[in-house]
């Protein structure tokens, strides 16, 4: 049952990164769209695309959370009491991160949008950052078992984790990418399609390289992982790289579709591989998913909250994304005749 | 270099401070996730049955405040998942396994609740009026359950059940359902739940109380008006019964609880109800105003005066409260009894106008009051959960693990409460002021639009709306 909640768990963590991991790398197309001017019009596509659903996607981070404490919760004590300072930037980082978004988009004037568009953008990076540096700190054993502290700040700023966390944000800056020009397109934005595709492109190159040079440092600082990633893990492996070119070529060629497919997929094999060439281990190579799980009866609430999750949350989040995409969910509420007044311009 | 300098702080206190800090601020966010969708679908229903165009407007208008309040509330909530970890590390530990069940269903709800907000709230111009308003219905419902469910986890806290513990103490078998339905869960999430929305009843009628006491007194300002303080006022006179029965949950199994929120020394029968009064440190109890035998006869009516109340003395002393948190208890018992009274007769006065004369009533004294009701009602929430969290001390986990030794050693946590309050603080103030620039835009435009049609067909390019003066 054990390696059941750990396949849940680990699929959780690769939803988070796909959905919940092109939110954050919007906000760093955002940061680095330019000036007010100059950067209008991809922060306008950036704001219109995840509008709607970026607090839905957030909520498979608190998933990862629940069943982490619920079933391995001294696996779960370890890392928050090692990880104290990443994790607790991330909190920060995410608070100041929805809620300037959400009041970026309530407030008019240049000034305030600014400040509140660059505190969202700012704490995009750092998040998604933070979140990869723990991956790192925990595959390359820095985090002890049985409820222990490890080092406070080397646990998370290692070559691995410096490397892992710099793929983060490059991960999540690539997805946003490729989904914004599947956005722009379905607006008929042929600029913005452009745009976002030239950076699609580089972030993908630039992915593929930190990618590389991650698996270096795994080789001497994560040995289990690295090995698990060329034994165990080679077959999803195998399937990043061919999924990620494949996207690569599509992206290049301007293709109509099948880019994005692609890159979810490569994104979602680059988790999957590391969960898989983790095993059997939660914590390498200290503590394994089997020792680290709590009992049946807790194992059991979580699946059928999965199965139920899976009833309920499911088709609601389809119905999300199929509204999305139909550009059924265009704006908040509706025209009011306040919208169109005080525009400090 | 960051060791040295922080050596010396103890993090217990830092670490209470900010899941205190934290938790205050969130739970004045949760009754308008939970009880705000409810109203603004009654004023959509309106608007859609009876083509009626000022409930219209406020069931659009509630909603683009609701994706702020919503936002707002996720990611403060979203804090508190982080900081169960982060500073209760060995509480998550040693009891994650049956404390955490409970949140893998609010987590469902509270998936289902952003779905359809984001749904609900995009969809306006869009969907049709009835798919729409069937889409703000799952929200009703997963606000519900979602708060039923989290305050399951914190009843488990007063009521630890469900497991067994080996020879070591560490839980070795765990019988979910009885973890989620322990026996403290249905009257405290009764309580939570009537109050979101009672709280969320009075603090939007609040502020359309102001907004008529200041001359709007128009159809749309009446209507926000009825709608909410309708809820409220229905919710208020439940709230009573339901914190009537939940107190003497408490007395028959929290007693040492019960004895800091009677403020009760000694175990003895014909207690007296004391309103106020302090506990000094040598165990007597002075001032106030004691009511003879009031606190004896309202635990148990059947034995009336003769009822026992265990006093503070009944456990040793490092198992019970102490004497500043024994106070603390009792007074914020007081101001959440007090202020649900003066609630429920605002309630009243509002009933007996509404059935004797079919209206609302528009007098300026009674508008005062329910200008203010809307801080009084969410001061009473936070008074009670005060009591609850207070009130269980030393006890992190009833009788099994004190609050010492679940938090975490970090010495830095005095550093990131200071970062915490700082950005809660920054938030609060934004929050107020982007929902107050919300409101003055919305007065300014008055109504709809020229150009606006709800429910219409796909709007033009939004362009042109955004050419200012």
């Amino acid at each position: 049952v054990s390696t059941v909640v750990a396949i849940v768990l680990l699929l959780a963590v690769a939803t988070y990164a796909v959905f919940g991991g092109a939110d954050f790398g919007a906000g760093f197309w955002d940061l680095t769209a330019g000036g007010a001017e100059r950067g209008a019009r991809p922060r306008g596509l950036i704001e219109r695309s995840i509008g709607p659903v970026w607090e839905a996607n957030h909520v498979w981070l608190i998933f990862v959370f629940v069943v982490t404490w619920s079933a391995f919760p001294e696996a779960f004590a370890s890392i928050t009491l090692t990880m104290f300072i990443p994790l607790t930037i991330a909190a920060l980082g995410i608070v100041l991160r929805g809620a300037s978004f959400a009041f970026r988009k309530t407030v008019i004037t240049v000034r305030f949008r600014r400040v509140f568009g660059g505190a969202f953008a700012l704490s995009s990076v750092l998040v998604p950052f933070c979140f990869g540096a723990i991956a790192g700190g925990i595959a390359s054993g820095h985090v002890p078992a049985g409820g222990e502290v490890g080092d406070p700040v080397d646990s998370w700023l290692n070559p691995t984790s410096l490397s892992t966390g710099v793929l983060a944000v490059v991960l999540a800056a690539y997805l946003a990418a490729v989904y914004l020009v599947w956005d722009a397109r379905r607006a008929g934005d042929t600029v913005q399609a452009a745009y976002f595709r030239r950076r699609a492109v580089v972030s993908a190159i630039v992915a593929g390289a930190v990618a590389v040079v991650g698996f270096v440092v795994l080789r001497t600082e994560a040995q289990h992982v690295a090995d698990g990633l060329t034994s165990r893990a080679l077959p999803l492996v195998v399937v990043c790289v061919v999924s990620g070119i494949g996207a690569l070529v599509l992206l290049v060629r301007d293709a109509a579709r099948g880019a994005r497919v692609l890159a979810v997929l490569a994104v979602g094999c680059v988790i999957g591989s590391w969960g898989v060439a983790q095993w059997p281990y939660l914590l390498p190579v200290s503590l394994t998913v089997a020792d680290a799980a709590a009992p049946s009866g807790t194992l059991t609430a979580l699946l059928v909250a999965v199965g139920l999750a899976v009833l309920v949350v499911v088709p609601g989040f389809v119905l999300l994304y199929v509204l999305d995409q139909r550009q059924l969910l265009p704006e908040e509420g509706v025209e009011d005749a306040a919208d169109a007044i005080t525009f400090d311009g | 270099v960051i060791e040295t300098v922080v050596a010396a702080v103890n993090p217990v206190p830092w670490a209470r401070s900010q899941m205190a800090f934290t938790l205050a601020c969130h739970i004045i966010l949760v009754p308008l996730g939970v009880s705000w969708a409810f109203m603004t679908l009654v004023a959509n229903y309106k608007a859609v049955r009876h083509g009626d165009r000022s409930a219209l407007l406020l069931a659009q208008r509630w909603s683009k405040y609701m994706a702020v309040t919503f936002a707002v509330g996720a990611v403060t909530g979203t804090v508190l998942s982080f900081e169960f970890g982060l500073l209760w590390p060995h509480f998550m530990g040693t009891w994650g396994d049956a404390f955490g069940v409970p949140f893998a269903f609010e987590g469902i709800f509270f998936f289902t609740e952003a779905i359809f907000v984001a749904i609900y709230i995009f969809g306006w111009r869009r969907l049709k009026p009835w798919p729409h308003f069937w889409t703000g219905v799952p929200i009703v419902i997963a606000g519900i359950f979602g708060t039923i469910s989290v305050v399951a986890a914190n009843a488990w806290m007063n009521s630890p059940q469900g497991f067994t513990l080996n020879s070591a103490g560490e839980v070795v078998d765990v019988d979910p359902l009885s973890v989620i339905f322990n026996d403290a869960m249905p009257w405290q999430a009764a309580h939570m739940l009537v109050a979101a929305y009672l709280v969320g009843g009075f603090l939007i009628a609040s502020v359309y109380a102001v907004g008529m006491l200041r001359g709007r007194v128009d159809r749309y300002h009446r209507l926000g008006f009825a709608i909410a303080f309708t809820v409220a006022a229905v919710a208020t006179p439940i709230q009573m019964g339901v914190g009537d029965g939940l107190a003497r949950w408490v007395f028959s199994n929290q007693p040492t609880k019960f004895a800091a929120i009677e403020l009760v020394p000694a175990t003895g029968s014909d207690v007296p109800e004391r309103l106020l009064g302090t506990l000094n440190d040598n165990g007597t109890v002075t001032g106030g105003i004691p009511i003879p035998g009031l606190a004896s006869w309202l635990s148990d009516p059947s034995t009336g005066k003769a009822t026992v109340i265990k006093g503070l003395d009944a456990v040793p002393a490092d198992t019970r409260p102490t004497v500043a948190e024994t106070n603390i208890v009792h007074l914020a018992w007081d101001i959440m009894v007090g202020l649900g009274t003066l609630l429920f007769l605002l309630s009243v006065w509002y009933g007996v106008s509404w059935l004797a004369r079919r209206r609302l009533p528009t007098g300026r004294w009674f508008l005062r009051v329910a200008a203010c009701a809307g801080v009084l009602a969410v001061v009473a929430m936070e008074a009670g959960w005060v009591v609850t969290e207070v009130g269980r001390q030393p006890w992190i986990v009833y009788n099994l693990m004190k609050v010492e030794a679940a938090a975490t050693g970090n010495t830095g946590v005095w550093i990131t409460f200071v970062a915490v309050f700082v950005l809660y603080a920054a938030l609060a103030v934004t929050t107020i002021l982007v929902l107050r620039s919300m409101s003055r835009r919305f007065r300014r435009a008055g109504g709809f639009a020229e150009q606006d049609t709800p429910y219409g067909p796909p709007a033009e390019p939004a362009e042109t709306v955004e050419a200012g003066p």
